[in-house]
């Protein structure tokens, strides 16, 4: 009885969306301000990854409120779990040496990977937040394969307050610099197609990635405090 | 056009799950369904026929090639972030409500325990 109601209202929605959605063409160009991206954006920026552009230059202030949003989510998880009472400790049984060889093997070379994706951002696809997810994929591996190894709190929680610091301060001095608006590129665009071009981009994924791989690596460190 | 259709055909499982299911942790997963089948409606809203992947390399030069709408691929990447941080904070709930409730089924929590 219950999922018939349900699939009959969901019918109804799907009716209401397809009708609307049904008239859009597929495959053809939408939006104008797209076609400027594409045309104007790597004179404009410098930036050979046009999405890189968009995220950290024609709406870099954007990208500063979804980095705040990560930022609060963070916060809010580590104060959801960390009232809970406490448990007796479980025994922890040791991974074996193969396994525990080979994360810890594995580790600097996933944090290397990652730290060329998120400072290749402007060139190649990725960018800060892959990256970060990359970094903190490093740490998973490392509480999952050689338990009762931990990040010190101290240090993620000041790597990822340097990076939202930096993000912050380059805007000011984009905005002190120009007196335009905030974010804006004022370092030389250089040459294009190199490591060394668009101006703030790399300096901001680079901030976005520590920023990003520290709370990540945060969030799965009170999780799996949980666990054990 | 059907490629839409099948969008929001992901969208609606995603619905489906989050109205019948009674387990947290199921009603979680329904949510980020919904979220991907919203991320991939923006991508396909941002294709053009024959398109590209916004990026110009040393091969292209400066060649006029057709490439895809590169706002909504931007804006999926804002959204696929946001959606990981709020799927971090509804999992941090619901092990605290399995802790207080020791069950994850949905009609059980309702007793307010002190």
């Amino acid at each position: 009885m219950r999922s018939i109601i349900s699939i009959l209202l969901l019918a109804f929605i799907a009716w209401g969306i397809v009708t609307v959605i049904g008239e859009i063409p597929f495959g053809t160009e939408k939006s104008r301000v797209g076609g400027h991206y594409v045309d104007q954006g790597r004179e404009e920026t410098g930036a050979s990854n046009i999405v890189t552009s968009v995220v950290l230059n024609y709406r870099g202030f954007d990208t500063l409120g979804e980095v705040t949003v990560l930022f609060v989510a963070a916060i809010g998880l580590g104060a959801a779990l960390a009232t809970r009472r406490k448990k007796e400790k479980r025994e922890i049984e040791p991974a074996s040496l193969v396994l525990y060889t080979g994360c810890r093997f594995l580790f600097p070379l996933i944090l290397l990977f990652g730290g060329y994706i998120f400072i290749h951002g402007h060139l190649t696809p990725g960018g800060g937040f892959q990256g970060g997810a990359i970094v903190a994929s490093a740490f998973i591996l490392v509480y999952l394969g050689c338990r009762g190894r931990r990040i010190s709190e101290t240090v993620s929680k000041t790597i990822e307050s340097l990076g939202g610091l930096v993000f912050v301060v380059v805007g000011l001095v984009g905005l002190a610099v120009g007196g335009h608006y905030f974010l804006l590129n004022f370092l030389p665009k250089g040459e294009l197609n190199t490591l060394f071009s668009a101006g703030i981009i790399p300096i901001l994924y680079i901030a976005i990635g520590f920023k990003v791989g520290s709370e990540l690596a945060g969030v799965i460190d009170h999780l799996m405090e949980e666990s054990e | 056009m059907i490629v839409y259709v099948l969008a929001i055909l992901l969208f609606l499982i995603g619905l489906y799950g989050i109205v019948v299911k009674r387990n947290l942790i199921k009603i979680v997963i329904s949510l980020m369904i919904m979220e991907y089948a919203i991320n991939l409606f923006f991508a396909l809203i941002g294709y053009r026929e024959g398109g590209a992947a916004p990026i110009h390399t040393e091969e292209l030069g400066d060649n006029m090639v057709l490439f895809v709408d590169p706002l909504p691929q931007a804006l999926v990447l804002t959204a696929i972030v946001i959606g990981l941080g709020t799927t971090a904070l509804l999992v941090s709930f619901a092990v605290r409500i399995y802790e207080k409730y020791d069950t994850f089924d949905v009609r059980k929590i309702r007793k307010l325990r002190g």
